[in-house]
């Protein structure tokens, strides 16, 4: 059952005040999700997760939000923990809920967002620390659709070709296709549906992914891999709210794959 | 869901940050308004059973649906009528994968809400004339 609000332990308290920006005119709040496991009370019960105000001279740091949360670690907080590894956008390491949508920090430009910049993790997951997600369930789910490609006949000696048209299904014309999924989860995380039957429901992105191999005209698993989904949980939880689609930083388009999906399950009948 | 370690994990806020897009707002609405003609379903039985009894009821009835109230009530019904009607064939359409594109489902958007008050207003209009 979908529960609207967040359970007490989790509930946002109000955080430490920084100004750093030493009266620079170009400055900017940046509100950030702080909790730190140990950070506990005589009981060995942690403090409930609260929003730190670091006050920035922009000038001093880069374009990007990824830019200032470095900032804030190099220069205000060390403890400040969060994800992040390419700083352009193919690792997916970044994924936060920034300005209330999900985007990968390093390619999110602080100017697209008005006022005060908001920060917290990836919405609806247990929380390792500070903005680190932990992702343990989501990758177990990965997992269970078996995300290799498996072929009835033997392996040759180079690579499995597949033809140009073949190939443009998997990579779209503009390179948006299941291919360019960097799984970062900002689509899973996303989904009202994923939020309130994680536990049954795969999501977005391992739906766009399974699709993904359904759709290699080189997987002869195909049959194999529609009995896996055909489950009112796994597949039929999304309702096309297409939240996935809308907040996709790489401008891919999971509503889409998983209608495919759909389409397939009923083609086959 | 996942392992607990003591001290226990915070959830992430979610709908408590999340700035849900049109696409997500006219999805809930579609629900909301599915259960609200569920509901519905049960006056217009009322007015059927009415009619069927006696002519006593079915004035009763009439008279009720004239007043303020009454006819707010009636509007709403046709507003979720309509709007659940047009979403509803949106989601057919996107059923045969149509219209899934970011920019079609966001431009669909307007175009549903459009069909669905024209129709309020076009109903009501006629009503209005007819009386």
């Amino acid at each position: 059952m979908a529960e609207f609000t967040l359970p007490p332990h989790s509930r946002l308290v109000k955080g430490k005040k920084i100004d750093v920006s030493d009266g620079a005119k170009n400055k900017k709040v940046f509100e950030v999700y702080r909790w730190n496991p140990a950070d506990v009370d005589e009981d060995g019960e942690a403090q409930n997760p609260r929003l730190d105000e670091y006050t920035i001279d922009l000038d001093k740091c880069g374009p990007m939000v990824l830019d200032a949360l470095i900032h804030i670690k190099d220069n205000v907080d060390s403890t400040l923990t969060f994800r992040r590894s390419c700083r352009e956008g193919i690792c997916g390491s970044c994924a936060m809920n920034i300005d209330g949508t999900n985007t990968l920090a390093c390619t999110k430009d602080i100017a697209d967002v008005h006022g005060d910049v908001k920060i917290t993790p990836l919405p609806h997951m247990p929380v390792v620390k500070d903005l680190v997600p932990d992702l343990n369930h989501i990758y177990a789910q990965y997992t269970s659709i078996e995300p290799w490609l498996k072929s009835d006949t033997p392996a040759p000696n180079r690579e499995r070709l597949q033809s140009a048209e073949d190939a443009e299904v998997l990579n779209g014309a503009e390179g948006h296709g299941p291919a360019g999924c960097i799984l970062c989860f900002c689509c899973s995380t996303s989904c009202p549906s994923y939020w309130w039957n994680s536990d049954r429901f795969m999501g977005p992105a391992i739906l766009l992914q399974a699709y993904r191999w359904i759709a290699d005209s080189r997987d002869d698993a195909t049959g194999e891999r529609l009995d896996q989904l055909e489950d009112p949980f796994r597949l039929y939880r999304c309702h096309t709210i297409m939240n996935c689609t809308n907040t996709c930083p790489k401008g891919l388009n999971p509503a889409k794959a998983i209608a495919e999906i759909k389409k397939m399950m009923v083609a086959r009948r | 869901m996942s392992n607990q370690i003591a001290p226990k994990r915070p959830l992430s806020p979610h709908l408590q940050v999340y700035r849900l897009p049109l696409t997500a707002l006219m999805s809930i609405t579609h629900r909301l308004t599915g259960a609200a003609l569920a509901l519905g379903m049960l006056i217009v039985a009322g007015f059927f059973l009415a009619a069927a009894t006696s002519e006593e009821y079915y004035d009763m009835l009439m008279r009720a649906a004239d007043t303020v109230g009454g006819k707010a009530i009636l509007c709403l019904w046709s507003a979720a009528l309509y709007y659940h009607m047009c979403n509803g064939i949106r989601h057919m359409f996107w059923d045969t994968g149509m219209f899934l594109e970011k920019d079609q489902a966001n431009r669909t958007n307007y175009a549903v809400l459009m069909v669905a008050f024209m129709l309020v207003a076009g109903t009501w209009v006629y009503a209005y004339y007819v009386n």
